[in-house]
Formats: structure tokens, C-alpha cells, sequence
């Protein structure tokens, strides 16, 4: 039913509609919206659930990982802060092959505190065995937690939506909801692999030493590959089921000629589609590959996407989070991915890959922006590593506070003095 | 020949003559269909009172659930001596998730129960002291507070043993811990104001909370049993001697449990709804040095001469639970001491009995 809708009610209702019944909160911006919706849906009694009010995002993903391996379907979502309070729970989750579901409200990490929108806290829990899933409309929000869940009860393995902070979760748009017979359809009941139950006792989470334990990461590893079959099946049948596409392991966008490629994960992908459109008039082939999958990382899907390395000039990495000391996240699985055809390194030199930290706690990645930075990557401007709209102007005065003072005191209060004195109607 | 009556306290031991009494006051471990929910060929230390206190605690919990129970455990020795990969000595569904979350761990298990209409199958968490009062105070505040149907069992050996023997919060003071060493002019753990966890359970009005130790397992058992007859949040904290770190000889752990009751320093009560209902009185009251010198952490304050001034401090604290808790049967009545009611067979209500 098509509805004009906040994001994150529409993620409530979807997941809603997946019958969960565990479903722990734990408030943290921009997430909020998404479990208050799910409360009322439980209070109201619509929703068949236990909604639990938790003390934390650590207790949060410690009462769903009770809740999964005592055989219930279990939900909770955060961001941000939350995402790496409970990140020893996540980890737990994983480890223990627990199909729990989590929706990712994208929020950078502080300090300095912020509420808006990047990937830092995601990329952070990349390598914690969850699947990552990024939603590039709320229509594909919705869609992908009603994957989410027959992916990770398939598995055994839980399953991580990530859905950019405010930019969707808080933006109302055209959605269309599927009913409860679609979903019931699609989404078989849960059957857990293993349980928590008196009359067949196991034990679950015991010491595993030397003798066991890479073989046990080895299944994770294992996990990680069936998913990278299974993501684009479930897709698929999500297709045939509802109608329209949704998921899947990657989504290029005008590659089949294109000599310029940008690479990005999220909602970013819409403006940057705007931005290839524009460039196309322009007269330069450029193309866009969204990643929708990023744990497992889609490498062969990526390598198909890019149609053969040798013909491509340009790849730009568009990363919504920074690793300081090392540069973008997805960058570095994306070179992985490309060098990794038969065991030798495709035609180097062919390809040039920068990386773009754009879009940083909530700064506003333009169309405009990306239209000036990509013509200058297509002719060969572009440095291997730069921030989109930096303004070096504050970088700048900052460094040099730094370079006459020892105690030159904050660098984000400093700033921030900065910006306010040069603001357009500053008094002093 | 005239008839001699049988007291029970003769043989100074309430686990004593337990063959003596009728079928049904039996101890549960004295008992054929006995869970044996924590069995043989776990490796626990010679003489653990961890293992001892939770055997007898989880068969008793066993038992007043007709075996319908979950139980979920914190990380700590008892996670590790009992679950090395892939033997395990848990008879009963168990789960071991973290070290700090199995309050919120559980509560997530009673939620799915009630969630799948299940709520006939019960929920127990356990943990050491690290995992309740120190890194999973948080979670376990919060259980409180939601009152979820989970009984909470801390075994306390007031140490982290399990890495060591490093200073928990639930470490007394004076003791020698790796972090707190007996070296300097004030040798061991510091005096603070302590982290009485039975307490701030109490403050939390949940529906039940008691104490007890490896030295009364009669009496573990009947609140283990006794906490099942409630729902909601319910707290059991067992002190429980730790050779290892303690100092203690293997073979008097049940020996340094009774003198830290007897002494008053571990005050056994139980409360329900934030008000205590009962505690056991002392019997034979001894001063804290007959508990301390038993121990080798607390050595330092021994030799080379007696640390009279620490081991007075002590003794107030003892004294201080004495009053509290009305732990004295001559003691001036307080007005804030509490009825001794016992709501449900236990030893002493049989000891001086005739037969």
C-alpha cells in the first residue's frame, strides 16, 4: 500500500509486520522514532510482542541475544554511541550465530558529539561478523528488514540494517508497505538452529580453546560466503513477492560504457545518480555503483559491476566515514576486490581509485559539490585522497594557532569561535 | 535404658543428620531424583565453594521448577571450569554470553518465554562477584528495576579469581588481592564504603532477596527453592570461599564460610519487597580474628605483629551487621530489628528438636 510516510515509521511497520517478538529499546537519535513506533504498535496490542525497555544499548543487545537463543524472533535498533556501547554484544551475537535483526540509524561518532548523519558507526562493526545491509530510499529500508530476517534466520547469523541517520530515517516520503499475508508468505516462522530448551538441554556460549576455535571463525567465514549466494536469492524472490527490487549485493547505475565510476553505500546514491546524469550531458562517461551489501563485501558482484578492470579509467570512492591514519573504509575492499582476479593484479596502472570523505557528520553532500569534484576526476585532477567541501580556510587557522601556541586549546571550540566571527552579521 | 534425645548441633554441622529426618525435610541433594545440574568432571579447584554453592543452588532451583528452567551464566570461573569446550558439565539449557550482560541476557530469555507463551519455563542468571557488583551492576540494576521474572544468583568470592585474584569491588577490606598486595604501610585492599549489592536490591523493593553461604547448605537450598516461589526479580547472594585466592585450606571452605557468619561479617537474612523478613542468628559468636587468621590474604595483618587497629575496624564492620541485622539473640532489642520469621523449614528449626 503505498503511503506517504516518515522513514523510520516505515521501518517500524515493516518490521512490525515480520512478527517479531523481542523487540528491545533503547533510546539514542536518530533511531528514536523507529522503536517508539514499535512500542505504541505493542501497547496498542496490534503487535504481538515484548517490548522491553532497557538500561542500555549493551543490555539492549544482550536481551536480544537471550531472547534469540531461547527461540524467539528478536529486534532492536540504535546508532551512533549505542552501536559502540553495545559493541561487545555484537560481536557476542555473531559469535553465537544468532539470527537477530538491528537497524543501524547511521549517526557519526563523536567526540565531538554529533547527531548527524555519516557511516562511522556501521564501518566501525564491519568486521563483527554481522551482515551489513545499507538502504539507499526508505522504500529499501522497509523492504530490506523483511530480507533481513530470512536472511539471518537462513544463516543462523544476525543481520545489521543500516539506514542514514535523518536523511531517511526522519524523511517523509512515497513508500509502499507490504501487507501482512506478503510478509507472512515471505518470511517463514523462526526455526532456530539451536535453543535454549528444558526437555533438550544444551549448552550455548561455552570456552572454546586452540583446538576448536579457528574452525569456529571458519563457519563465520563459511556463513559469510553462502550469504553472498544467498543475499542476491532472497532479493530476487523479494522481487517476484513484492514487485519491485530491493536488496541484493550491489546496484550499478549507467556502467556499461562508463570510464568514471563512483562507488558509495547509503542514500548518498541518489544525488550522486543526479550527479553521473549530469556529467552524461556533459559529455563524459561516468557511471555509479551503489554497494548494498557491504559485509559480506560483494567482491565478484563488484568485479561483474565494473565489467572487466582494464577498461576502466576512474574509480572514485564517495566514503561516508573516515579511517584516520589509513584513509576510506570501502576503498580499501574495493582495491582488494579489483586485485584479486586469479591471484595477480589486473593491468596496473589501468585503474585510478581515489577516495572522497564527503558527507561527515551530517554536512550535506551537494549535487553541485560532486559534479565540480567528478569533472575534475575525469580530467585527471583529483587527488588519491581528499574531503569533499573541506573548509580548509578554519583547517587551516587552527594549524596555525597549533603551530605558535603549546596550549592552543581546543580545536573543535576553536573552530567553532572561528566560524561564529566570520558568520555573514557577526557582532564582534 | 533411658531415652537419649538427639540434638542436631551436637555434631556442629547443619548438614549433618540429615538422614535423620523425615523423607520430606530432606535436603534436595540427599534426594535420589537429584538435578545433579552442574555434575561431575568439572574442573574447578579442589575445595571451591563456587561449585559447591551452585550445584546445591541450581538443583534446589531445579527441583521447585520440575526441571522447567533456563539458566543463564556470566563470564568467570564458573563459566570456565564448568564449559571448556567440548565437555560441559551443565545438564540444564545454559547459556554463556559476557561478562557484564547476564542480568540483561536473562531478561531477554524471560521476555522470549513470556513473548512464546511460555512463562511455566523459569529463568536463573549467575555470576561472581566482578560480573554482578562491579562490570554487570548496570544490567542488573535495570532487571531490578523491570522486574523481570529472573533469579539472580551471585556467588561471591569477593575477588576476580577467575584472571587471578585482582581487587573486585566485593573485596573486603584488608584483604591481599594481586592488585591490592600486602605491601606498605597499609597492606591490602583499602577501606572504602563497600558495594552491598543485597541491599541495593532491596532498594529496588524487588520481590525477594536473601543471603547465604556454603556453610548452610540447608538453608541455600530452602531460599533457592523459597525465591522460586516468587515472580519477578529476585536476588541470592552465597558467599563462597575461594581457596585459591582466599588462602584458605581446600578442606575448610565450609569451615571459613560458618566464621564469616559467625563472626557477623557475613550477615544471612533474607527480605522480600525491600523489607528483611528473617536472619539467622549467630550461634556461637567469634571474633573476626578466628575468621581472618584462617586465611592467608589476611596474613599481613599477623605478622610480623598484630595490626590490632585494622583487625578493631574489622570487627566494627562486623559489629555494625550484628546491630543491623539483630544477628544476636541477647542483644538489646533495636527497634529497627527485625521479626525472626522463618517462613519455610530450615535447620535451626529442628536443631534443638527431640526425637
Amino acid at each position: 500500500m503505498l503511503r506517504q510516510i516518515e522513514g523510520s515509521r516505515a521501518v517500524a511497520e515493516a518490521v512490525a509486520m515480520c512478527r517479531p517478538q523481542v523487540i528491545c529499546a533503547y533510546p539514542i537519535t536518530p533511531q528514536t522514532h523507529i522503536v517508539e513506533a514499535l512500542g505504541t504498535l505493542v501497547k496498542k496490542g496490534e503487535l504481538n510482542a515484548a517490548f522491553m525497555n532497557v538500561e542500555s544499548e549493551f543490555a539492549a543487545m544482550s536481551a536480544v541475544i537471550g531472547a534469540s537463543a531461547a527461540g524467539a524472533r528478536a529486534y532492536t535498533a540504535t546508532a551512533s554511541q549505542g552501536l559502540l556501547y553495545m559493541s561487545e554484544a555484537v560481536y557476542n551475537a555473531a559469535g553465537l550465530g544468532l539470527p537477530v535483526v538491528m537497524t543501524v540509524a547511521n549517526r557519526a561518532i563523536g567526540a565531538p558529539i554529533n547527531i548527524w548523519n555519516d557511516h562511522s558507526d556501521a564501518m566501525s562493526q564491519r568486521d563483527a561478523g554481522w551482515i551489513q545491509l545499507y538502504a539507499e530510499t526508505n522504500q529499501e529500508a522497509a523492504d530490506l528488514h523483511v530480507q533481513a530476517f530470512r536472511i539471518a534466520e537462513e544463516l543462523s547469523n544476525p543481520v545489521m540494517v543500516c539506514m542514514d541517520g535523518f536523511l531517511l530515517t526522519h524523511a517523509s516520503e512515497r513508500v509502499d508497505l507490504p501487507g501482512q499475508e506478503q510478509v507472512d508468505g515471505f518470511l517463514p516462522p523462526y526455526e532456530p538452529r539451536q535453543v535454549l530448551d528444558p526437555n533438550d538441554p544444551v549448552s550455548i556460549g561455552a570456552m572454546v580453546g586452540p583446538e576448536a576455535f579457528t574452525e569456529v571463525r571458519f563457519l563465520a567465514a563459511e556463513r559469510m560466503r553462502q550469504a553472498l549466494d544467498l543475499i542476491p536469492a532472497v532479493a530476487a524472490s523479494f522481487a517476484r513477492e513484492f514487485g519491485r527490487p530491493s536488496g541484493g549485493l550491489v546496484r550499478p547505475y549507467r556502467v556499461e560504457d562508463a570510464e568514471l565510476i563512483v562507488v558509495a553505500l547509503g542514500s548518498v546514491l541518489g544525488t550522486i545518480q543526479d550527479a553521473v546524469d549530469e556529467l552524461r550531458a556533459d559529455g563524459i562517461r561516468a557511471g555509479a555503483l551503489g554497494i548494498t551489501t557491504f559485509r559480506p563485501f560483494p567482491a565478484e558482484a563488484v568485479r561483474e559491476a565494473l565489467g572487466g578492470v582494464h577498461r576502466l579509467r576512474r574509480l572514485v570512492v564517495v566514503e561516508r566515514a573516515l579511517a584516520p591514519g589509513s584513509g576510506g573504509i570501502v576503498t580499501a575492499d574495493l582495491r582488494a576486490a579489483l586485485a584479486t582476479t586469479d591471484g595477480r593484479p589486473p593491468h596496473p596502472g589501468d585503474t585510478i581509485i581515489s577516495t572522497v570523505i564527503a558527507g561527515l557528520g551530517g554536512r550535506a553532500v551537494t549535487r553541485k559539490a560532486l559534479r565540480a569534484m567528478l569533472t575534475s576526476a575525469a580530467q585527471g585532477d583529483l587527488p588519491p585522497f581528499s574531503f569533499l567541501d573541506l573548509r580548509r580556510d578554519l583547517v587551516e587557522s587552527e594549524l596555525a594557532r597549533m603551530r605558535a601556541a603549546r596550549r592552543s586549546g581546543p580545536s573543535a571550540e576553536n573552530m567553532l569561535r572561528d566560524l561564529s566571527a566570520t558568520a555573514p552579521g557577526a557582532l564582534d | 535404658m533411658p531415652y537419649q534425645p538427639i540434638k542436631f548441633y551436637q555434631v556442629g554441622s547443619f548438614a549433618a543428620g540429615n538422614r535423620l529426618l523425615p523423607e520430606d525435610l530432606r535436603s534436595v541433594q540427599s534426594g535420589g531424583d537429584r538435578a545433579n545440574t552442574l555434575t561431575c568432571g568439572h574442573r574447578a579447584c579442589q575445595g571451591c565453594g563456587e561449585a559447591l554453592g551452585a550445584r546445591y543452588a541450581l538443583d534446589a532451583v531445579t527441583r521447585a521448577t520440575k526441571g522447567k528452567l533456563i539458566a543463564v551464566n556470566a563470564t568467570g570461573c564458573l563459566e570456565v571450569f564448568s564449559t571448556p569446550f567440548p565437555e560441559t558439565s551443565w545438564q540444564i539449557a545454559w547459556l554463556h554470553s559476557l561478562f557484564g550482560n547476564a542480568p540483561a541476557v536473562a531478561s531477554g530469555v524471560a521476555a522470549a518465554m513470556k513473548a512464546m507463551g511460555r512463562p511455566d519455563i523459569r529463568v536463573v542468571a549467575q555470576g561472581g562477584d566482578g560480573g554482578t557488583v562491579d562490570i554487570g551492576m548496570a544490567c542488573l540494576s535495570g532487571m531490578f528495576e523491570r522486574d523481570d521474572d529472573v533469579l539472580y544468583i551471585c556467588y561471591d568470592n569477593q575477588a576476580y579469581m577467575n584472571t587471578g585474584v585482582q581487587r573486585s569491588g566485593a573485596t573486603p577490606p584488608a584483604a591481599r588481592t594481586a592488585t591490592t598486595p600486602a605491601v606498605g604501610p597499609e597492606p591490602g585492599n583499602a577501606f572504602g564504603q563497600g558495594k552491598n549489592v543485597p541491599l541495593i536490591a532491596m532498594a529496588h523493593e524487588i520481590p525477594y532477596v536473601a543471603t547465604a553461604t556454603v556453610a548452610d547448605l540447608r538453608d541455600l537450598e530452602y531460599k533457592a527453592t523459597r525465591a522460586m516461589d516468587f515472580h519477578g526479580a529476585r536476588y541470592l547472594h552465597v558467599l563462597v570461599p575461594c581457596p585459591l585466592g582466599w588462602g584458605s585450606p581446600p578442606a575448610d571452605t565450609v569451615k571459613v564460610a560458618r566464621l564469616a557468619t559467625e563472626s557477623g561479617l557475613f550477615p544471612v537474612f533474607e527480605a522480600e519487597a525491600g523489607q528483611v523478613t528473617g536472619a539467622t542468628p549467630i550461634r556461637h559468636q567469634v571474633p573476626v580474628q578466628d575468621y581472618l587468621r584462617l586465611q592467608a590474604r589476611y596474613a599481613h595483618l599477623f605478622r610480623p605483629e598484630e595490626r590490632t587497629d585494622v583487625i578493631a575496624r574489622i570487627q566494627a564492620s562486623a559489629d555494625r551487621n550484628i546491630t543491623r541485622f539483630g544477628l544476636l539473640d541477647d542483644q538489646d532489642q533495636q527497634t529497627s530489628r527485625p521479626e525472626r520469621v522463618r517462613l519455610a523449614p530450615a535447620p535451626h528449626d529442628y536443631s534443638a528438636g527431640e526425637r
